[in-house]
């Protein structure tokens, strides 16, 4: 018992677990972007980083309270979403893909030469402002809120045009306003995660958004599944701890971790719960148990 | 001052349009974004590197050992990382080619035992030659020269040889190319040898040229020649050139004018300037949409 209250109450471990979860909020707001309306965007990381910065210097600066450095920290992340969206999401498949990823190498670029911002030192003196309460309540928050998305005509709407683009226009979806509104929604939930970080860490260095993270957080999405909300949870846990456990391998821990990421994707090209419906799949468990205990 | 940062840019440009050829012949055939190729030019240096430190071999030949070590390195990752998920959900190799990517930078690191800059040993006596206004230096002068040749002699491989037209015609059709009776696989290895072989001559090049190579100088250089290959039209080969002399030449303007702070963003902001006036790049062909 003392050993499990340990491992509980260590900080560090509580620390990995909050970070698991900012992880999981930015994952979702991509798993609504290119999960769902099918488009790729490699510059998540950006939009996390806007986040993160515009709730920080609100905090330093306004001194307003966290719940709306948070806000802020979202609409910043959203404006941008829908300035860079607005032209180029008429591009298609890996050219937006190329794009995202230009903008968010610009962001980081303008981070570093900000004065506001400290530049290539980093952000400093940022209140500590989040706990692994808050963190946990903001995610439950948007896996029901992406739930609710998703079931809804509007979410109907951007799967369609993840499946066939033209077919959705004919049945009257406009599909550059429907991808515009996934995008910010999208792009909103990354800032929120930002601002957690920020808020968290009480530091923020432009290097950590980089274009390396943006392909983490896909690869979050992808690996677990994509398209599947269950799928977004296991991929992002497992990447998040995957660097925690494969520690003991000291210096080869990403040689496995690439290694890992090609098997992964050769044995489930799909991801690990691609077309595994998780709710389906207890329905059917559940009334089989049920069926055993009616038949005698 | 003026022609002079021309020049400089074109050296510059031609490397990356060196490297943006790979990313391009492998789009063009099997729609890949090959985040790998970065890792192969960056080992193409570091071959090149060792070659001329270890065995004083001179410059041409350290070319040759680089392309003869790259072109199967890049075969071996596309059977093993690549071809099992030929069909599979378009995201699904990109993430796989990263892994690839996160893979052979470990492997370098370890091997070399950090991730700090190696010096790249002057092999080539540096003289200066002034041409009325503008001054070249033998570096310079022979980037210049071996892309070039390298250039026209894969522009005749892909017009006038078989294999070549085999190339075209996969590009074109991969589906309809293989009912013909062309060996797609083959097609595609051959393409991942050019483009590797281009990758590791460019590696060579800039490491003779900026005199300094590290484990992860494949990231940012990678990521720029992708863009020239972009701005040119991906799956095109004029383009790629087009693209990557176009890069370089507006990022040495940019740094020369005063935006050096600004330089990683250069190559991405151009980018997306062009794409969306051209959503295609400069000599894409229109995309068509089919029902």
């Amino acid at each position: 018992m003392e050993a499990v209250l340990g491992v509980l109450t260590n900080p560090y471990y509580i620390q990995v677990v909050t970070m698991v979860g900012i992880s999981l909020i930015a994952a979702l707001g991509l798993h609504l972007i290119t999960g769902i309306t099918g488009q790729f965007s490699f510059g998540h990381a950006a939009f996390v980083s806007v986040g993160a910065y515009a709730s920080a210097l609100v905090t330093i600066h306004l001194h307003l309270p966290f719940f709306l450095s948070m806000l802020a920290g979202g609409l910043a992340a959203a404006l941008c979403g829908v300035l860079l969206g607005f032209p180029s999401l008429r591009l298609t498949g890996d050219y937006l893909g190329i794009t995202t990823l230009g903008f968010g190498e610009i962001v980081r670029v303008v981070f570093i030469n900000m004065k506001i911002t400290g530049g290539a030192s980093g952000l400093i003196g940022i209140p500590r402002e989040t706990n692994i309460f808050l963190v946990y309540a903001v995610v439950v928050l948007t896996i029901w809120g992406m739930y609710r998305i998703q079931n809804s005509r509007f979410g109907r709407a951007l799967t369609a045009i993840r499946e066939d683009q033209i077919a959705a226009e004919t049945m009257g979806i406009n599909p550059l306003l429907y991808k515009l509104k996934a995008f910010a929604i999208g792009t909103f939930v990354a800032g929120i995660s930002g601002s957690l970080f920020a808020h968290m860490m009480q530091y923020l260095n432009p290097a950590d958004f980089g274009f390396a993270r943006s392909f983490e957080y896909l690869n979050f999405v992808v690996l677990g599944g994509l398209g599947s909300i269950p799928g977004t949870i296991l991929g992002t846990a497992i990447l998040s701890l995957a660097p925690e456990f494969l520690r003991f391998v000291k210096e080869y821990r990403m040689l496995i971790y690439g290694a890992l990421m090609v098997t992964m994707m050769i044995f489930r090209p799909y991801g690990l719960l691609g077309g595994v419906d998780i709710l389906r799949v207890l329905r059917n468990y559940r009334d089989r148990l049920k069926a055993r205990r009616v038949t005698p | 001052m003026l022609l002079q940062q021309l020049v400089n840019g074109l050296t510059l440009g031609t490397t990356y349009a060196l490297i943006a050829l790979g990313y391009t012949m492998v789009y063009g055939i099997i729609q890949l974004i090959n985040f790998a190729h970065g890792e192969v030019y960056m080992i193409g240096a570091f071959v090149g590197l060792i070659m001329v430190a270890v065995y004083k071999v001179n410059f041409f030949v350290a070319m040759l050992a680089a392309m003869a070590i790259c072109v199967p390195l890049a075969v071996l990752i596309e059977r093993v990382a690549y071809r099992p998920l030929r069909g599979s959900p378009r995201l699904a190799p990109l993430i796989s080619a990263l892994g690839v990517s996160i893979f052979l930078q470990t492997l370098v690191t370890l091997i070399k035992g950090g991730p700090n800059p190696l010096a790249f040993p002057q092999v080539i006596q540096d003289t200066v030659y002034t041409l009325g206004p503008v001054k070249f230096s033998t570096v310079q002068v022979i980037i210049l020269v071996v892309a070039s040749l390298l250039m026209v002699f894969l522009q005749f491989t892909v017009k006038y040889t078989k294999i070549g037209k085999a190339m075209r015609a996969t590009s074109e059709d991969y589906e309809i190319a293989g009912l013909m009776g062309i060996n797609v696989n083959n097609v595609v290895s051959f393409t991942f040898a050019i483009g590797a072989a281009l990758a590791a001559a460019g590696g060579v090049l800039v490491g003779m040229y900026f005199n300094s190579i590290h484990p992860f100088m494949g990231v940012s250089v990678g990521l720029k020649s992708l863009c020239a290959a972009v701005v040119g039209g991906i799956g095109s080969i004029p383009g790629a050139m087009l693209g990557g002399i176009f890069i370089g030449v507006v990022e040495v303007m940019g740094v020369a004018a005063g935006f050096d702070t600004y330089k990683e963003a250069i190559a991405f902001g151009l980018l997306i300037l062009v794409l969306l006036v051209r959503p295609t790049g400069l000599l894409g062909l229109p995309i068509q949409r089919k029902v």
